[in-house]
């Protein structure tokens, strides 16, 4: 039985800290009573993880050959930002640096976190993300050798973003990656945050498992951005657990290319009364790609807030998976919880599996949701047409324009900046006019 | 430049006949008031003019520049030199006004020849037709239309026709729901294109933009064709009389 989820169990990792082994042997012993989830799953019903099984993906990483020019492959221009770079899960310091961080700012790479660090580090990991009811989590734990901790004290406001890239270069084996954030913002912090994932220009192969935890203190501000700009092969399966006190706010941005398998989870518990999340996605698989994103509103208490808009472009035979829950409990009385979500199906082919779950016990609350699933609007491209725009171009404006609304909801302008013309060369455009202007 | 014998056109999707043989010339330099009640016909003519789906032309030939209209794609008529300005022109959200123009004066400039505008002398030529017709260059910024108010979208009408400089330009209703000063401004912006090799048609339901516009011909459509036409007098007889008079004339 080549079930992959057990294979992958027994594989030892590889240099981790002494520290991490007690999350190891949890993680083998949560992953090894569970089972690698089938379509019979409702969480996996539309997501098939056959590129995963039969890839063999096990192989441990390597270092990759020096003298590769990697800078390219996440340089995001006139973004000041602190960055750490892992190459192959590996912390590359030569890529690594940038803006200094003010006091009162921990940010370690696992693999050099002093003692009272790895306290810490000990005392938050997993306190949100639990590998007992999910395998991939489970995984992760048992794997985990590199990650970073960020933690940010009482009051402390870093006004220059993090960028942690985990960036990936093909092997001659087929490999797996366990990449690991663990954000800790104490009471009135604020900091932005960018999760990187990128690659080198080559076919990949390699599978990644990620997990994130942001502990939101009270009347902290954590702004999020997960960018999956891996080249077309990497595979991906993450979770982002979020956790937000009193007064606290979230806004996250999550943005991913397809692949063979892309399948991302996200999970916010409000728990303090005030606490707001944004959170905004775009989703873009193009040919015989894929894209999941699960999220989840937990409203655990009364007076919090969310506000969700996430939006596709499925391309080619691309398929894509939206599902968005909303679990408002019983006693969060006053909740205001908005959940939209709208798919472009550029072609007959291409598909979309698009669910909203409400799940609401408390009986004042404000709640809405919206799924949709359209075509290109004629009206707006017979408008185009009428002013002699070629019709390739009219489509791609069109399509651009539907994401671009969201884009244009990131506040830090170096990487909005960055984003739009990159993704509107996807859809055909000139990239150095669309920096112009957009 | 304008050569429309006998056009019948009907909806695709019902067979409803909108176009009952109309009939019109229009020569460089000329502008045309086509006027007429509700109902008439009259929007359906842009748009077969221009080019949108769902209408089938029946019979009747339409000549533009001495070619055959019909047998040209909609992007295609529009570099040749026909612009319609929308009666209610179109929002789209996402797509910036400015990236919208200089797609469309890349493509028609490309069409006749010219090479493209760089951004620098772009943005220079977009801020002055957006001054020339009052409104705030920030609206370049913004989504197409997106947001804009009844007159804001008439005279972003008026300014890609003042960037895309057709031959023939044909304004729907340009004028309707504008107060007084907002339609004095877009007068002045469609007077400012007025030359000898351009020509001119605009749809009104109302007189009062031919204050402003002095037409050379004005025409009332109704039932879907031309049953009038005469001077600029007539437009204040419509105005006087209202349409019902030629209601016989229909028929």
């Amino acid at each position: 039985m080549s079930d992959f989820l057990h294979q992958a169990l027994t594989r030892e990792p590889e240099g981790a800290p002494h520290w991490l082994h007690q999350r190891h042997r949890l993680g083998r012993h949560q992953g090894g009573q569970q089972a690698l989830p089938s379509r019979r799953d409702e969480a996996w019903k539309y997501t098939s993880l056959r590129a995963l099984e039969e890839g063999g993906y096990l192989a441990h990483p390597e270092a990759p050959p020096p003298g590769s020019d990697l800078g390219q492959s996440f340089a995001i221009a006139d973004l000041d930002a602190h960055r750490l770079v892992f190459v192959n899960g590996r912390l590359d310091a030569s890529l690594s640096g940038g803006a200094s961080l003010p006091a009162g700012v921990t940010l370690v790479p696992f693999s050099r976190a002093s003692t009272a660090d790895a306290a810490l580090i000990h005392s938050h990991l997993g306190s949100l993300a639990d590998g007992e009811k999910q395998p991939f989590v489970a995984l992760n734990d048992s794997w985990l050798g590199e990650g970073v901790f960020l933690r940010v004290a009482a009051n402390t406001r870093v006004t220059t973003p993090i960028q942690l890239v985990w960036l990936t270069a093909p092997q001659s084996e087929s490999f797996a990656l366990a990449q690991r954030l663990l954000v800790v913002l104490e009471t009135g912090s604020e900091v932005a945050v960018v999760e990187h994932f990128a690659s080198t220009a080559a076919a990949q192969n390699v599978f990644t498992t990620g997990v994130s935890e942001l502990v939101v203190g009270a009347n902290a501000r954590l702004h999020h951005y997960r960018l999956h700009l891996e080249e077309a092969s990497a595979l991906h399966i993450g979770t982002v657990h979020a956790s937000l006190a009193r007064d606290a706010l979230l806004n996250g941005f999550h943005l991913a290319l397809g692949s063979p398998l892309k399948r991302i989870d996200l999970v916010v518990r409000h728990r303090g009364e005030g606490a707001h999340c944004e959170l905004n996605g775009i989703y873009l698989p193009r040919r015989q790609e894929q894209v999941d994103y699960h999220t989840c509103m937990e409203h655990e208490v009364p007076h919090t807030s969310s506000e969700e808009t996430f939006r596709g472009i499925i391309a080619d035979r691309a398929r894509a998976v939206f599902n968005g829950r909303i679990h408002i409990h019983r006693d969060a009385q006053k909740t205001s919880a908005h959940l939209s979500n709208r798919n472009l199906l550029t072609s007959n082919t291409a598909e979309v599996d698009t669910k909203p779950e409400l799940e609401i016990y408390a009986d004042d609350v404000q709640c809405s949701h919206g799924a949709t699933v359209s075509q290109l609007d004629a009206n707006q491209l017979y408008y185009l047409l009428t002013r002699g725009i070629p019709r390739q171009d009219a489509l791609a404006l069109l399509s651009f324009g539907f994401i671009n609304e969201i884009l244009n909801r990131i506040q830090h302008e170096p990487l909005r900046h960055h984003l739009q013309p990159q993704l509107a060369a996807l859809f055909g455009q000139d990239p150095e006019f669309a920096r112009d202007f957009l | 430049m304008l050569s429309i014998e006998n056009l019948h056109a009907s909806i695709a999707a019902d067979s409803k006949a909108i176009l009952n043989g109309l009939s019109l010339k229009v020569l460089p330099g000329e502008v045309h008031a086509i006027m007429g009640p509700n109902g008439s016909g009259k929007s359906t003519l842009g748009h077969v003019l221009a080019g949108r789906d769902g209408y089938d032309v029946t019979s009747g030939t339409v000549e533009f520049l001495g070619r055959d209209l019909f047998a040209m794609a909609t992007e295609e008529r529009a570099r040749e030199g026909l612009f319609l300005s929308f009666q209610y022109p179109v929002e789209i959200p996402g797509v910036s006004n400015m990236e919208f123009l200089k797609a469309a004066v890349d493509a028609v400039r490309g069409h006749r020849g010219q090479e493209p505008l760089d951004s620098v002398a772009f943005l220079k030529a977009a801020r002055e037709a957006s001054k020339a017709v009052n409104l705030d260059p920030a609206f370049l910024k913004r989504g197409v239309n997106e947001g804009f108010s009844g007159g804001e979208k008439k005279r972003n009408e008026i300014i890609q026709m003042m960037l895309l400089q057709p031959r023939l330009a044909i304004l729907d209703e340009a004028d309707s729901g504008l107060d007084i000063d907002a339609l004095q401004v877009l007068a002045g912006g469609i007077n400012a294109l007025r030359s000898p090799d351009r020509a001119i048609i605009l749809v009104t339901h109302y007189q009062r933009l031919l204050d402003y516009v002095e037409p050379d011909f004005v025409h009332v459509l109704a039932g879907g064709r031309i049953v009038k036409s005469g001077d600029k007098s007539l437009a204040l007889e419509l105005e006087a009389k209202g349409y019902g008079w030629l209601e016989g004339e229909v028929a």
